[in-house]
């Protein structure tokens, strides 16, 4: 979706403001949120890219006026709600209609797992089932579609000319990914000049890099 | 207008808010037994206590040390990465970008906050943040001068854009005068930083 969160290349939001000796988390609520979203994420009713989808899918004046924490709580209560692991009663309640079944309760994280579970990390890798369309030094362009689902294509690439600049190997693809589908694809970075993307004001020998998917690019003959 | 007495009541109302609602929400949780109390602690103190970007200034020094496992990292970030022991959650598929006297690397996500917890820890809010995630794309070179890090014309920039689940590491420049020093001397020069691309190491004078 061309959302308030597809920033790059906007102007407006002033100089970077970088905090000295910042810490991890600014209160309490944001440890909770962090955790809590990390921990209903092992009920394995969604994945990390339904997980962005949740948090980007806001009005833009709602998604640029929340903190990053407050977006999380935001997303977690809307995959909460889609994954069914919480009723809209509940939520607004704050109390439990009823037990959990036997299948979810085993999937709860216990402390005992966390560090194993953190350690080992998730599989974004596929196995193959067709070739690569691209290999390193084609020449492509991003696909110019802007689909109201998740997609991992900036906005600020589409349409753009590039060089695929090396290949990353069989990949989950994310937009499929964020409707349920798990389905892999090859994942290339995309070498873009600085020049093609921005006009003639900036550095000549300035490079963007971008993941993408087969499914954004087409091949530029 | 910033800093009025209605401003800071409307933010104080604001953050309460959100504090009772994550309040209910996590009382909901461990009431339904979906989320377990003590694995919530451990969430939390494993990414403010074990994991963060000293991890990652370990890898910088080792490769500046070892030309062997320098050439394995560029090479193969993942299993080099993994080789020290840090492995796992937005961390999983490792790309580590070089810097030399002639490109300078600088990671942004444009798109979200992706960054390499197992090597740098959770991100801090300006690469979070609008600014630094509209603007490093677009004008990197006024973005690295807002972090007091000048380059050259003759400097080429390359600007990764975690868009996929690759996770991007930047291994700085080694700074002259530091011939003498061991890994670990070397790690505590190596900042969070560097290793984002938006400085350069430097010895303290």
């Amino acid at each position: 979706m061309n959302g308030a969160h597809d920033m790059g290349g906007m102007h407006g939001f002033g100089p970077v403001d970088a905090e000295a000796d910042e810490p991890v988390f600014h209160a309490e609520w944001e440890k909770r949120v962090f955790a809590l979203t990390l921990a209903a994420g092992a009920m394995g009713r969604w994945n990390i890219d339904k997980s962005r989808f949740a948090r980007e899918n806001r009005p833009p004046e709602q998604y640029l006026g929340s903190s990053y924490y407050e977006l999380w709580l935001q997303g977690l209560e809307t995959l909460l709600l889609e994954g069914g692991l919480v009723t809209a009663e509940e939520l607004a309640s704050g109390k439990a209609a009823g037990p959990l079944d036997n299948e979810l309760a085993r999937r709860v994280l216990r402390a005992e797992a966390v560090d194993p579970a953190m350690s080992r990390g998730d599989a974004y890798r596929m196995p193959e089932t067709a070739p690569a369309r691209f290999k390193a030094g084609d020449a492509v362009r991003v696909a110019n579609r802007h689909p109201l689902s998740h997609t991992r294509a900036p906005r600020y690439v589409r349409g753009r000319e590039g060089v695929i600049d090396r290949m990353h190997g069989v990949f989950v693809f994310a937009d499929e990914n964020a409707q349920g589908n798990k389905i892999g694809e090859h994942c290339y970075s995309v070498c873009f000049e600085a020049r093609e993307l921005w006009g003639p004001e900036a550095a000549a020998e300035d490079r963007v890099f971008v993941d993408l998917w087969d499914s954004h690019l087409e091949p530029r003959l | 207008m910033a800093g009025a007495p209605h401003d800071h009541d409307h933010d104080h109302i604001h953050l309460s808010e959100t504090e009772l609602r994550v309040r209910a929400l996590e009382t909901l949780l461990l009431d339904k037994g979906l989320v377990d109390g003590a694995a919530l602690d451990a969430l939390i103190q494993r990414y403010e206590t074990k994991v963060g970007p000293r991890n990652g200034a370990a890898v910088v020094a080792r490769a500046w040390t070892e030309p062997d496992y320098k050439a394995w990292l560029l090479e193969d970030g993942s299993a080099a990465i993994a080789d020290m022991g840090f492995t796992g959650r937005q961390g999983e598929n490792m790309v580590v970008v070089e810097n030399t006297a002639a490109v300078h690397n600088l990671v942004v996500c444009t798109l979200c906050s992706c960054y390499p917890w197992p090597v740098l820890g959770l991100p801090p809010v300006w690469y979070k943040s609008a600014p630094y995630r509209s603007r490093a794309v677009i004008d990197p070179r006024g973005v690295l001068r807002e972090f007091g890090t000048e380059l050259g014309e003759e400097v080429a920039i390359r600007v990764w854009d975690s868009t996929a689940e690759l996770r991007y590491l930047v291994l700085p420049e080694r700074p002259a005068g530091t011939e003498d020093m061991s890994a670990a001397e070397l790690a505590g020069l190596v900042t969070r930083n560097a290793m984002i691309g938006v400085e350069k190491v430097r010895v303290p004078a």
